[in-house]
């Protein structure tokens, strides 16, 4: 039965591959380190006194966490070159996508990271004549992102195995790219069984190394 | 920005060319048809898995952690690809053939089992959580009582671990709900797969696509309503969620 397969395709298409790696990990980088960024101003806009702020957050995280990651894409894939009068290019639209739909997890996860942190430290650096801000910036976000390292690490993992959704709008990630070889050289069950290897490999390890960090960093 | 705004695209049965409304229509349908049927795989499989990591047996743990590391850890996207292009290539000839060629809808059956399994991976760890939160001494006092490991899992742990595990399951089921839509790329024609298809046929992008997120928050509001309403009626009093001490 083996017989019937052709792994060797794997290794004349290595260049494809590697080139369909290198965009996922840079929409899966790109939409960590943006969604990370913006989460936090969302979370401290949720937390915020004002209401308005904090309304606009909510309502914008929502929206997010109650649509799909494939409906989100086809909205910029499609929109964004309208508003914008000009074609941006699948690559520009679906990384906007990612880093707002990221951002309004990221932003869930920081927020409950921040409410971990009891309030008694922050009167702590308010009696010591920090301003509110100072307040945050130095007393409460750095704690609050140490206690969240390996949450913001695992919805890193997810995002990197949800980056494989740009396969909808055609953009040559690794998927993608795999996918092609497949129906051009009629390989479809070895570069099908490829990808999931490949991904099986770097998520595990990647949730092995957050497991290690989570004993690590527990406080 | 140029844009012809015509929201009468959305409600469009015969005055169009394509009947848009009905595409919308049967779309949510096979959403939830999709979505429903996907929960139940995750919930009877995925409490099975979650049962067998808190066995004692050490080979069963081995096997069930083995599931969720598997299902967990390669993209949904894949797995769809792989159960419905792989799957029957490496069966036996004759069943490779029927999931081809015989069974009817082939692409909504792969969906369904697709979703349910990998979805299972998450459920089986909330009720293995769910289990592991119950105080051990009951599970003694139940095998003190002449309970077997079976009677203790049925009587005891199982119906107090579910009732435990309503918001989660809530939340797994709001995932399956979602990534239903990733069934689109084997050609189920749901929510997100007629959308787009509209989107294409009319260009009224902003109409067609407003509607979907507005039909996918709806589900959503109403599913966390009636859950909510759940969670109060099911909720195990003394606990801190009943704010009693």
């Amino acid at each position: 039965m083996v017989g019937r397969f052709d792994f060797t395709v794997i290794f004349s298409n290595l260049d494809i591959l590697w080139n369909g790696m290198l965009i996922t990990l840079l929409l899966t980088v790109v939409a960590i380190v943006g969604g990370i960024l913006l989460g936090t101003i969302l979370a401290l806009m949720r937390l915020s006194r004002f209401k308005l702020p904090a309304y606009a957050a909510g309502r914008f995280v929502d929206a997010f966490r109650a649509t799909p990651l494939i409906l989100v894409i086809f909205w910029f894939y499609f929109a964004v070159p309208i508003v914008t009068g000009r074609p941006i290019g699948g690559l520009y639209s679906v990384l906007i996508a990612f880093t707002l739909f990221e951002s309004a997890y990221y932003c869930e996860i920081i927020r409950a990271g921040i409410q971990s942190i009891r309030l008694p430290q922050v009167h702590a650096g308010l009696a010591l004549g920090l301003t509110r801000w100072q307040a945050t910036r130095h007393v409460v976000l750095p704690q609050a992102f140490r206690n969240m390292v390996p949450l913001l690490l695992t919805q890193a993992i997810v995002l990197f195995q949800d980056t494989s959704l740009v396969y909808v709008v055609g953009l040559k990630d690794f998927l993608t790219a795999a996918d092609l070889v497949a129906t051009r050289d009629n390989r479809v069950v070895e570069m099908y069984l490829t990808a999931a290897v490949v991904y099986l490999v770097i998520c595990s390890l990647g949730s092995l190394w957050v497991r290690r960090l989570q004993r690590q960093y527990a406080i | 920005m140029k844009y012809n705004w015509n929201w009468n695209v959305v409600l469009c049965r015969s005055e169009c060319a394509q009947p848009y409304f009905d595409w919308i229509l049967s779309g949510l349908g096979w959403t939830l048809v999709v979505s429903v049927m996907a929960w139940l795989i995750a919930f009877s499989v995925g409490s099975v898995v979650g049962v067998a990591k808190t066995a004692e047996n050490r080979g069963l743990r081995l096997v069930a952690k083995g599931y969720v590391e598997l299902f967990r850890n390669i993209p949904l996207l894949v797995q769809m690809f792989l159960w419905f292009y792989v799957v029957p290539e490496l069966l036996p000839k004759v069943a490779g053939h029927f999931l081809k060629r015989e069974l009817p809808l082939p692409e909504y059956w792969t969906a369904i089992v697709c979703l349910g399994l990998y979805h299972a991976s998450r459920t089986a760890e909330q009720v293995r959580a769910g289990i592991e939160a119950i105080p051990r001494g009951q599970t003694l006092a139940a095998l003190a009582l002449g309970l077997t490991r079976g009677q203790v899992y049925r009587y005891v742990l199982l119906p107090v671990s579910y009732r435990i595990i309503v918001p989660p399951l809530t939340s797994d089921f709001m995932g399956i709900f979602k990534n239903s839509s990733v069934a689109l790329t084997i050609g189920v024609l749901e929510l997100t797969a007629q959308s787009r298809q509209i989107a294409e046929y009319t260009f009224n992008i902003f109409e067609i696509f407003t509607v979907a997120t507005v039909l996918y928050m709806l589900v959503t509001l109403i599913v966390v309503t009636v859950m909510r309403y759940v969670e109060k009626k099911v909720r195990i009093p003394g606990t801190i969620a009943m704010g009693g001490s």
